[in-house]
């Protein structure tokens, strides 16, 4: 007979895991996510490298190198960086503000309230206010003209105006992400800082700054690849030509006068997700390395 | 213990200072005087303004009247920075980013102390928290207790005039809590510092403090050493707050009180006349009596006995006077269990009296 060390008679020794059911409640989510993510992006992965018909080709990714494809990625480059940009500092002192009163006061009540609408508010609606308000029949550019002002609204529709307009959900988007950041920084830092004899220059320059560059930095590249990505607001302003890489994947996908450039669509989004993919990928880093700072 | 890290400490004067949030005042003319190198500590409820008394002196915030000297200079008007003062805080105030060495490097560092020399330094300083095989790892890798000592290393490591103390104990668990107030009074006995303390913790400010302030209301209640306070406090506010109190029907005449009917001496601020004595749990025997019905009113019958360790806290019933604790060393209280009869007998140690 055999027995087991330490273990009275009659229990058993198995120790097993129980069978959990609580997975199940994600697998909606899960299965969300596959359906209308990974397998989209898959099939744009592989049909990047194969034609119409489905044989193997390099052709589309080679498209990657036409001039007008890489003015378009240096467009859409441009117009990520400058609302990236703008919209960080802007959204970062806005956050600021709001931090610097009181926790529920009605100041921090509205900007979160108004940041929330406003960072989702893009596609036709915005483009259709802009175009009502300073497009070429706009409102303002009309009474302008009236009072004999010589301006015109066709900036709107050139890169600059996509600048303008993008940073209508950039600067509250990074009101949003930058809140918790700001709120993580501890008053009592700035009190030890003084208490040890340092000014306000020395505790921004070595205790504030450097606690809240990395999530800063994680901000600007998600408003980078959230303006990357954005299609439906440019769309709604331009509707002729490529200037951004989203209206150049439109124009490949339904162009009437060049037919065939599907797969070339799926190329420009293949470089599209890489982009995006790595500015998620350090947006993410940045973030798991500042929130053990900043809890 | 190095030579560098000890240093005079200095005398530190509050003088009348005030302090209102609006309709609230905080602070209500507070005069508090620390002679060179004493741990003073505050106690008092939360809102008594002990907190805001400790912010005044570090500069934190601006007094809307009265002075702030140290070592003779009035610093009223200086701001924070430059009233070289240590300060530990409540909790979360290691910078994260820092390690503990560069955290107690950087008043240093702000000093524009070379680097070999500021790490010289924090390396001693560290070591005097007991925490150098903990230098280089940052806040998140270190306990509660761990940051506080560095926190308290980082406070001294500027060689400050003043150690401020804001609650450093209050984050903690009991244990840690006990091994790191013994901890600050002797890094302070050793260093000599002049040291404010502000605690609502009674066991905390009696256990490591020269002398207690006990603050109510945005004044000083009672200024003295612990013993004093315990034993004698001043007014019903410090007597209800600092340990525990029977409440028993006195009447004073002269310097004695007498509550039912054992004769006790007072503290020199008790009412004369019929009153209310507070008497300490510890200063009340018992004696186990056999009969039942005795009209003595010191007799009574024992309704509970708590066991807290190495003291035993008895309640006695006395009827129409109401329930009493008596506290004494568990071997004594062996003898008495719940339903006995005993008789209460007072240690003859001044109480207080104050108005019914």
């Amino acid at each position: 007979m055999t027995s087991t060390v330490g273990v009275p008679a009659g229990q058993s020794t198995r120790t097993g895991r129980r069978f959990s059911l609580s997975w199940l409640g994600v697998v909606p989510f899960f299965a969300y996510v596959g359906l209308f993510l990974l397998l989209p992006t898959g099939l744009v992965v592989i049909q990047a490298f194969g034609t119409p018909e489905g044989q193997p080709t390099l052709s589309n990714i080679r498209a990657l190198g036409e001039s007008y494809v890489l003015t378009a990625f240096w467009r859409s480059i441009q117009l990520s960086f400058a609302t990236a940009a703008i919209g960080a500092i802007f959204g970062a002192l806005l956050a600021y503000l709001v931090v610097s009163g009181p926790a529920d006061g009605l100041l921090r009540r509205t900007v979160t309230a108004v940041a929330g609408v406003l960072a989702q508010f893009g596609g036709v609606t915005l483009a259709f206010a802009f175009m009502v308000s300073v497009g070429n029949q706009g409102l303002v550019t009309l009474l302008l003209q009236d009072t004999g002002i010589s301006v015109s609204g066709g900036w709107l529709y050139e890169l600059s105006g996509l600048i303008v307009v993008y940073l209508y959900f950039q600067i509250p988007l990074m009101v949003l992400v930058f809140l918790p950041a700001l709120d993580g920084v501890k008053p009592q830092w700035r009190e030890a800082t003084e208490s040890l004899g340092g000014s306000t220059w020395a505790y921004w320059r070595h205790v504030a700054a450097p606690l809240l560059a990395p999530p800063f930095m994680g901000a600007f590249l998600l408003l980078f690849a959230n303006a990357f990505a954005a299609y439906a607001t440019a769309a709604a302003l331009i509707s002729q030509g490529g200037i951004i890489i989203p209206l150049q994947i439109r124009a490949a996908m339904t162009s009437e006068t060049v037919l065939g450039q599907e797969n070339v669509a799926k190329a420009l989004a293949l470089g599209m997700v890489i982009v995006v993919a790595v500015a998620m990928a350090l947006y993410s880093w940045m973030q798991r390395r500042s929130a053990r700072w900043l809890q | 213990m190095t030579e560098s890290l000890t240093r005079a400490g200095v005398e530190v004067r509050l003088e009348g200072l005030r302090r209102e949030y609006g309709a609230v005042t905080a602070l209500d003319g507070l005069d508090l005087t620390i002679e060179p190198g004493e741990f003073i500590a505050l106690l008092g409820p939360s809102g008594c303004g002990k907190t805001t008394a400790l912010r005044l002196l570090a500069g934190l915030e601006d007094a809307d009247g009265g002075r702030v000297v140290v070592g003779g200079k009035d610093v009223t008007g200086l701001p924070t920075n430059k009233r070289d003062m240590g300060m530990v805080f409540q909790a979360y105030s290691l910078f994260p980013h820092m390690t503990a060495r560069q955290n107690v490097a950087f008043g240093l560092r702000l000093r524009k102390v070379g680097e070999a020399e500021r790490n010289r330094r924090a390396g001693e300083m560290l070591e005097l928290v007991g925490l150098s095989a903990q230098a280089d790892r940052y806040a998140h890798q270190m306990s509660g207790g761990q940051q506080q000592r560095v926190a308290l290393a980082r406070a001294l490591a500027i060689q400050p005039t003043v150690l401020l103390l804001d609650e450093p104990l209050s984050a903690l668990d009991a244990k840690v809590r006990a091994s790191l107030r013994d901890e600050i009074r002797r890094v302070q006995l050793e260093v000599g510092i002049t040291t404010l303390f502000v605690t609502h913790d009674q066991e905390e400010a009696l256990a490591v403090a020269d002398r207690v302030g006990v603050m109510n209301a945005g004044r000083l209640e009672q200024l003295g050493a612990p013993t004093e306070v315990y034993g004698q406090p001043a007014t019903p506010f410090v007597a209800e707050f600092v340990g525990l109190s029977n409440r028993l029907p006195a009447t004073v005449s002269g310097s004695k009180a007498d509550v039912l009917g054992a004769s006790l001496p007072t503290v020199a601020a008790s009412v004369s006349g019929p009153g209310v004595a507070l008497v300490r749990p510890e200063a009340v025997d018992l004696v186990a009596v056999d009969s039942a019905g005795s009209d003595d009113p010191l007799t009574g019958s024992i309704v509970a006995v708590s066991f807290l360790g190495a003291v035993t806290r008895i309640t006695v019933d006395l009827g129409t006077h109401g329930k009493v604790l008596a506290q004494m060393p568990t071997s004594q209280a062996a003898g008495f269990s719940t339903g006995d009869r005993a008789r209460l007998t007072f240690r003859p140690a001044p109480i207080l009296v104050v108005k019914a």
